[in-house]
């Protein structure tokens, strides 16, 4: 198939950036968004051209480095996709297609389609985890956990961190991603004791990130490729109100 | 040529640091030998830690809440996003929570033997004390790992096994284990004890008076290079399995950190060992640049088959029952589809040999699940395997609840690594190497389940426990830019960034690196020859002149250039070729992941000759002819056998 490319390019933070078009020739369905990419790179590097920056590295939907905003859809058209799974077979032949970096106030261009992501460790580092220094840890079967709770849990921490809600939400709200960590630690028997300063640090480290508010538009748990669901955020804020009692 | 004319011979080389008398023990007379670090000498105290995957997150967490000052560098943007965040199946752990008569040593014993008697006894008994530890420390931390109804802990079967020891998240173990590593380490970071470098790459080791004392970095950002300074530098790595260009590494995995420190004299151990996992998608075309694995639990549930005719291209579910070869089954009754990894890859390999292999070019066989899926009911197979099944359908457009899935064996791990003592120091005071970049646990061939466990091993408590007794020598001198030793690997570094980008010629690193790939997985892949290895190191030395004349890097060293990056990397892999089809070409036996043609049985098992070789291959570098030097092993509790799984 062949295809008409329109991509950011952007020198580096301090450049104004312009959508910037390619053709692209004999590219195959069974080849995945990035490997058409590469191909687009091994091109443009033999012409002497910059090849165009973009993060990615796992390859296989866990690392969350890939971050494309593809036809104005952070991952692209297919759901619970990360950018790197997405098979040129879902696009058809002689089509453009946008490519765009994340959009976020909190997550500053760094080159072409690579942005900073760093103010999501801002939020972990706030409070997205359980103090257990090594060595200080009782038996794993001290503890049962109900196999509901760690299920509910487990989905809520397969959150790979992309920051696809950011980019999706009108409001660039890091709210699911802060949501997940707070779903996931809240409902173990070892997330009690830090629960409620848990809440109220990552909510202050996500706003001085500058990070916008959430009002519920529910676009973060639309694009988001492990289909993190709207629920935690629900969770986060009854969690928050709690804290907030319990602190006054 | 010669095998003189390869390498040369050097002095045999020991570990000094392992106590001997009896193997339970040894753990703990090694700590109370160890000299301790009095917790307030330790805030004077400096440590890099390269790499943030499980080994290097976890140390850089530990020893920051030791009170040691950490310095923590990875190149990816997050120290979240380490590799081994895909890690799908799960961690081995000698809980016995099962009854199943599960122990210490029985791990110990299935990884000496999985590992084909190539790896030390004191190392490997010290991991399997130290995994019961691990699950309870990850447990504390939040990692969700499965659960029975009950609220307990679930575990399951794993190649190599016959035991349940194999603790799990779905088939995500290795995000949920890494994600609570990140999560103590931003700890740290927050608690000031531990500073993080996202985006910058190790390009040189800093020795001072014969001590590993920092590290050359260049920031990915800026293109800004720095010297940085510590007391010790602990590489945590990652191993070099994308030398092969197609593996299950992230496109980032590189050699270059273990590889600027081997050339400044850290010994190279066993390069030759590389795991060649037998579950992965099958390549589908010219522009694949990465292979992707299906997890090894899925043999736990799924048949290994390929048809019994040659050329039959019916689709699976027109061949009969009768006319199906599941080979594994068939030739390993004992244990079926779970034999170890590289007997599984290789019967893989011979059945498509044969003409018996399925799906594009015949380099594939199928896995299976109608019968678990009878067995079972689907909702049961899509809880354990849900995530992996919807993946393989994402990738190949096929639903392997009704269709077989198509597998085929691609490069997945590398036993070898730079040589370290029971310390995991390596032969450069002060450097530190822990995780898949030491060589140090798994043999010739690493059990499932079994790399997040010594990641982990190493990281939160074999490390903080031992390079104390290393610092208690410090602090040592302070450094600055100044120092002739330090100019001078900064000199080196920033003289090859220039020499790279000068060439300018009319070839893309991809494309000398798939090159490379291609001869490394021809003649050092699942099966090596002498012949092979031979032309192998002769088309590398080629290809690697080439590419110092015709290679094309586009831009310049200022800020972000990825094409630089890949540049240097793919430099390094050339040099690690030579050396790992070096390694292969003297080892004239076959054991674990190293199959040589030559040696083999009457019913083509590996041989392994232990006359000759039961000893570590520990490289000194010495450009195209290195020097070998070896360390023999001994086996005092697990008495080596040719390995059966029949």
């Amino acid at each position: 198939m062949s295809l008409k490319l329109r991509i950011w390019r952007q020198a580096d933070a301090a450049d104004k950036g312009s959508m910037v078009t390619y053709q692209l020739q004999n590219v195959s369905p069974d080849m995945s968004f990035l490997e058409m990419l590469d191909v687009l790179n091994e091109r443009l590097t033999l012409d002497g051209e910059d090849p165009v920056a973009f993060d990615h590295d796992c390859r296989e939907g866990i690392c969350g480095a890939c971050s494309l905003v593809i036809n104005g859809v952070p991952h692209g058209p297919e759901k619970a996709t990360t950018t790197c799974q997405l098979h040129m077979r879902h696009f058809n032949d002689g089509e453009t297609i946008d490519i765009e970096p994340w959009r976020a106030a909190a997550f500053p261009v760094v080159k072409d389609l690579v942005v900073d992501r760093r103010a999501f460790d801002k939020i972990i580092q706030a409070g997205g985890y359980i103090s257990a220094p090594t060595g200080s840890a009782p038996d794993a079967h001290a503890t049962p956990v109900p196999k509901a709770d760690a299920d509910l849990a487990f989905e809520a921490a397969t959150c790979i961190g992309c920051g696809a809600c950011v980019a999706a939400c009108p409001n660039g709200s890091g709210m699911l991603f802060t949501a997940a960590k707070i779903t996931h630690l809240g409902l173990l028997p070892q997330g009690q004791p830090e629960r409620d300063t848990r809440v109220i640090d990552m909510i202050n480290a996500h706003d001085e990130a500058g990070f916008g508010g959430c009002t519920n538009t529910g676009e973060c748990t639309s694009v988001c490729p492990k289909g993190i669901p709207l629920e935690t955020i629900a969770r986060l804020n009854k969690d928050y109100r709690q804290a907030l009692r319990a602190s006054s | 040529m010669t095998m003189t004319d390869y390498y040369t011979l050097g002095d045999p080389v020991a570990d000094t640091k392992a106590p001997d008398g009896p193997i339970e023990t040894r753990w703990e007379r090694r700590r109370f030998g160890a000299k301790l670090v009095n917790p307030a000498n330790k805030r004077k105290l400096t440590v890099i830690v390269v790499g943030t995957g499980l080994a290097g997150g976890s140390a850089a967490a530990t020893l920051g809440e030791l009170g040691y000052q950490v310095k923590s560098y990875c190149y990816q943007d997050s120290p979240r996003r380490a590799h081994s965040i895909a890690a799908q199946g799960g961690i081995n752990a000698a809980k016995n929570y099962r009854n199943d008569g599960d122990s210490v040593h029985r791990l110990f014993y299935d990884t000496v033997k999985g590992g084909d008697f190539r790896s030390r006894e004191s190392n490997v008994h010290r991991l399997a004390q130290i995994s019961v530890q691990i699950i309870d420390q990850c447990v504390a931390q939040g990692v969700p790992f499965a659960r029975e109804y009950g609220g307990l802990l679930d575990t399951r079967s794993f190649g190599g096994a016959q035991v349940s020891r194999t603790f799990y998240a779905r088939g995500q173990t290795g995000q949920q284990l890494l994600l609570g590593a990140y999560q103590a380490l931003e700890r740290q970071i927050a608690a000031g004890t531990v500073t993080m470098h996202d985006r910058h790459e190790m390009l040189e080791l800093i020795i001072v008076d014969g001590r590993a004392r920092g590290i050359v970095v260049r920031d990915l950002v800026t293109g800004e290079i720095s010297t940085e300074f510590a007391d010790a530098v602990v590489l945590a790595s990652g191993g070099y399995g994308n030398v092969f260009f197609l593996s299950t590494n992230a496109k980032g995995c590189n050699v270059t950190a273990s590889w600027r420190a081997h050339r400044k004299g850290a010994l190279f151990a066993n390069p030759c060992y590389t795991q060649i996992h037998p579950t992965c998608i099958p390549v589908s075309g010219d522009h694949q640049s990465k292979l992707t694995l299906m997890s090894e639990s899925l043999r736990n549930d799924g048949r290994v088959w390929v048809p019994k005719a040659k050329g039959d291209n019916r689709v699976p579910a027109d061949i009969p029952e009768d006319e199906r070869d599941y080979y594994l089954e068939r030739i390993y009754p004992a244990f079926g589809n779970l034999v170890p990894r590289d007997i599984a890859s290789r019967a893989a390999k011979n059945v498509c040999d044969e003409g018996r292999g399925v799906g594009p070019g015949g380099l594939g066989v199928y896995l299976d699940f109608a019968a678990a899926i009878g067995r079972l009911g689907r909702d049961a197979v899509e809880a354990k395997y849900g995530n992996l099944f919807e993946m393989y359908q994402r990738i190949t457009g096929e639903d392997p609840y009704t269709t077989p899935m198509r597998i085929y064996p691609a490069v997945h791990y590398t036993m070898g690594g730079l040589w370290v003592d029971y310390d995991l120091q390596s032969t450069i005071p002060g450097l530190f190497v822990i995780g898949e970049a030491n060589f140090s646990d798994h043999g010739a061939n690493r059990l499932g389940a079994s790399a997040l466990m010594q990641g982990l091993a190493d990281g939160y408590f074999v490390l903080p426990n031992t390079i104390g007794d290393y610092l208690a020598a410090g602090p040592f001198p302070k450094l600055d830019a100044e120092n002739a030793e330090v100019a001078e690997a900064r000199k080196l570094v920033e003289d090859r960034i220039e020499k790279l980008l000068s060439i300018n010629g009319d070839r893309t690193v991809d494309s000398f690196h798939r090159e490379l790939g291609r001869i490394m997985w021809e003649y050092c892949g699942m099966e090596r020859t002498d012949a092979g290895l031979r032309k192998a190191i002769s088309e590398i030395r080629e290809l690697k002149a080439e590419f110092w004349q015709r290679a094309k890097v586009p831009g310049d060293g200022e800020g972000l250039n990825q094409s630089l990056e890949r540049a240097g990397r793919v430099a390094d892999f050339f040099e690690l070729a030579e050396l790992m089809c070096i390694d292969a070409l003297h080892r004239e036996e076959s054991c674990g992941g190293h199959f040589r043609a030559e040696s083999q049985t009457e019913e083509g098992e590996a041989q392994r000759d232990d006359d000759t070789f039961s000893y570590v291959a520990a490289w000194e570098f010495g450009g195209d002819t290195p020097v070998l030097h070896k360390e023999d092993l001994t086996f005092e509790y697990v008495h080596p056998s040719q390995r059966s799984y029949k």
